[in-house]
């Protein structure tokens, strides 16, 4: 049953993704440009946002991938590859981040000193929420986040060519070490770079509304990879169905956890209804944004969660590359609702469309030169085999 | 279990979960629709092998799930904003974000009773404890570490010699012929059973009689309940008037007792002096007492606006020319005796709080009034405007 040599040739990638990569981010950067002198303030939590689509999308992969050793799954194995360059990603997010960093004063209300020093409760939360400390904050995540990725990736490459078992057991005890790491760091991120958009605000579980919505874009960001180079053949050849029913169910699993979360915060903060926390709800309740909040609603869990039901949905490529797009977008709305409402007066407009043609763009190519660089299949991996014999009750 | 001579089917054992995938495809494929496999364990991509059509317990669970939703919405509707509609906590009668964990609770929980019992009654018939392959060499195999396929002999191509055939081709190590259970009757109105049961109806009935009416109000099993001592409203044998109640000996007082010898009066001739001065501390415990105490009424500035408006006979605003007019003392008097609807406070607030709230009420007074002159003061320094 178990055999040795896995049959499996590295095919290129198209040229075509890559075309596909560099129009968007041309495009998306070329408007950008345009939006920046036109709005810059607009532009820049345009900005904020696709670079916050990316960096949720690199960091579920990673968590994947951890999730993975840990957990001791087979079925992922065959699929690992495309989860990995995914989470390439994170080490671009040092060279992503910077426009932020040197625009932080037209983002964050906070970075004033004298708005801070004036206002009681920034004066209270300075030690934590001052300019230099959110720097090092925000790039000591990136390096930890850098280091994780960098070792795991560095012994699954190894193994393609040494085929040493011992290396799947060093990435367990990695893995095992990273996820705590993980669970501090996201909350770091999601406070710093979307809470504090508001920062008289506070909800304690807002890191983990933002770990749920990005394990979801990730997981949907590598389904849709994952049918799509399926379909044009690049995958192993035994790759079927079954272990698209696996990302089919997780995914039907982390939105109804997304829900579980996001309702929680808001079940909360109704409940107790205190001026000090409500604000944040009213504000996407009132001046129309009420209709971008169902729409959240609709979006991110009702539609999904209708199309994922049944067994057989799972594991319909058509249906899941169609949902997979979905909940991108969904996401892209999340994170729209986000950071939008705290902007005063603020409604959609032409700039807006920058977010997803940049983020789609740069994602597309980090996943193209990453895949160029190391096989489609982990085929040193001891638990390949057992992973492409994996199938559904 | 007796066995009749009728077939009911050929079982085979196989060794591993890969021969039994690969049996359960040439069994398949043979074009035999009447089949079973038992494995230890679920053996993953058997449905497939097997060829069986997706399983219908889904609907049930869907069905029980979304009559649940709607179930306990509907009943939480009626019951919090029809039935007995109450404000809590300020929000409406028809909370639904409040509704929102009760109905997935009972959602999930008819969801997965339903998809239990539907199992066990529509998928295995229960209780079906005569299937004739219990008690078989086969079921003791494949119930520890063997993999097994039968082959029903109602089976519309069944042939027992060629089931016996494809077995020994698929290299089974052991073919087994499973017999037929015979069928028994028990009877259920015999006598004896009868009688058994009025046996266990009398006695249990005659046990919890016994232990709920008797034995808990013995020694020691009444924990104390029944003492010596004379409780309220009981009659005594001690005294000859029989009351357990006694009044107190005439002429008592209670320490500290001061007698208020205004009470009942609207309007008692003489003056009661007020024994504070408006100090700092004075004037906050008077707040704080005028806040818990009188502006559930009164209002918190004394308005007679007060958030039970509406719900009780208005109370007046102490803001009037009327009620400045009155001396410390009357407003005193008020406090401690009540006026028109107001009952007395005397239980509630002490002699010393009653008069911290009239130096309050004297400040909120002022303040609503306030002068050019007062302005002055503040300004000279005589009144500590910001307290």
């Amino acid at each position: 049953m178990l055999q040795d040599n896995v049959e499996y040739q590295k095919k290129d990638l198209p040229i075509k993704l890559s075309q596909l990569g560099w129009l968007l981010f041309s495009a998306g950067l070329f408007l950008g440009v345009i939006g920046f002198f036109s709005d810059q303030h607009r532009a820049l939590l345009n900005y904020l946002m696709a670079y916050m689509f990316i960096l949720s999308i690199g960091i579920g992969a990673l968590l994947l991938i951890a999730l993975e050793y840990v957990g001791g799954a087979d079925w992922s194995v065959p699929i690992r590859r495309v989860v990995e360059f995914l989470a390439a990603i994170i080490i671009f997010l040092p060279i992503l981040v910077l426009p932020l960093i040197f625009n932080i004063h037209d983002i964050f209300h906070w970075a004033h000193k004298d708005i801070a020093a004036a206002d009681e409760i920034l004066k209270g939360k300075s030690p934590y929420l001052n300019e230099t400390f959110f720097i090092i904050r925000v790039f000591a995540v990136l390096a930890i986040w850098g280091l994780f990725y960098f070792l795991l990736i560095r012994n699954s490459n190894t193994q393609d060519k040494t085929k040493d078992q011992l290396l799947t057991k060093k990435n367990i005890i990695l893995s095992a070490i990273f996820i705590p790491f993980f669970a501090i760091t996201i909350t770091i991120t999601a406070v710093d770079w979307l809470m504090s958009l508001e920062p008289h605000w506070f909800s304690t579980i807002f890191g983990v509304y933002f770990f749920s919505g990005s394990v979801v874009a990730s997981l949907a960001a590598v389904t849709l990879f994952v049918v799509k180079l399926k379909e044009n053949g690049y995958m192993h050849p035994e790759l079927v169905d079954d272990h698209l029913f696996s990302l089919g169910a997780l995914q039907f699993a982390f939105i109804n956890f997304w829900a579980y979360i996001a309702f929680s915060q808001y079940l909360l903060i109704w409940y107790a209804n205190l001026p000090e926390e409500n604000f944040w709800f009213l504000h996407r309740w009132e001046n129309d944004w009420q209709y971008l909040s169902i729409l959240l609603i609709i979006a991110h869990f009702i539609v999904p969660y209708a199309a994922l039901l049944s067994q057989p949905a799972k594991m319909d490529p058509k249906r899941l590359k169609f949902i997979s797009i979905w909940i991108l977008f969904a996401h892209f709305i999340d994170l729209y609702w986000l950071v939008m409402p705290n902007v005063n007066g603020y409604y959609f407009s032409w700039i807006d469309i920058i977010v997803p043609l940049l983020a789609i763009g740069v994602i597309i190519l980090i996943f193209n030169y990453r895949a160029n660089k190391s096989n489609l299949v982990p085929i040193g991996d001891p638990k390949l085999q057992k992973g492409l014999d994996f199938r559904v009750p | 279990m007796k066995r009749t001579n009728k077939l009911f089917g050929v079982a085979a054992l196989f060794n591993s979960p890969n021969e039994i995938i690969h049996a359960a495809k040439v069994i398949a494929d043979n074009g035999y629709k009447n089949f079973d496999i038992n494995t230890p364990y679920p053996v993953h991509g058997m449905d497939k092998a097997m060829k069986l059509k997706p399983s219908k317990l889904g609907y049930i669970t869907l069905a029980f799930g979304l009559s649940g939703a709607v179930f306990a919405m509907l009943f939480m509707y009626w019951a919090m904003s029809i039935d007995y509609p109450q404000v809590i906590g300020g929000k409406p009668f028809f909370a639904f974000p409040a509704f929102v964990p009760v109905t997935f609770e009972v959602t999930v929980l008819l969801a997965t009773l339903s998809t239990v019992i539907g199992l066990l009654t529509f998928m295995f018939g229960f209780p079906h404890n005569k299937q004739p392959l219990l008690d078989t060499n086969y079921m003791k195999n494949v119930s520890a570490d063997k993999f097994g396929a039968v082959i029903y002999a109602d089976d519309p191509q069944f042939n027992e010699s060629k089931v016996k055939e494809l077995f020994t081709s698929l290299k089974s190590h052991s073919v087994e012929l499973v017999f037929e259970i015979e069928k028994e009757t028990y009877p259920i109105f015999q006598p004896k059973f009868l009688m058994l049961l009025l046996a266990v109806a009398v006695i249990t009935s005659g046990t919890t009689y016994f232990v709920l009416n008797k034995l808990l109000f013995m020694q020691p099993f009444n924990w104390m309940v029944y003492q010596d001592k004379i409780t309220a409203q009981e009659k005594s044998d001690f005294f000859s008037d029989q009351y357990g109640m006694r009044t107190k000996v005439e002429g008592t007082v209670a320490s500290g007792f001061i007698p208020y010898p205004y009470s009942g009066q609207t309007n008692p001739t003489e003056t009661l002096s007020n024994p504070w001065l408006p100090t700092k501390k004075v004037l906050m415990l008077g707040q704080k007492k005028f806040l818990t105490f009188c502006s559930p009424c009164h209002g918190n500035y004394a308005d007679g606006d007060s958030r039970l408006r509406g719900q009780f006979p208005n109370p007046p605003t102490l803001h009037s020319a009327r009620a400045r007019e009155f001396s410390d003392g009357m407003i005193y008097h008020i406090i401690t005796n009540g006026q028109n609807v107001m009952s007395s406070y005397a239980s509630q607030v002490t002699r010393e709080e009653r008069w911290a709230i009239v130096n309050y009420i004297r400040v909120l007074q002022r303040a609503k009034n306030a002068k050019d002159s007062d302005i002055e003061e503040i300004q000279k320094g005589l009144i500590n405007a910001s307290r």
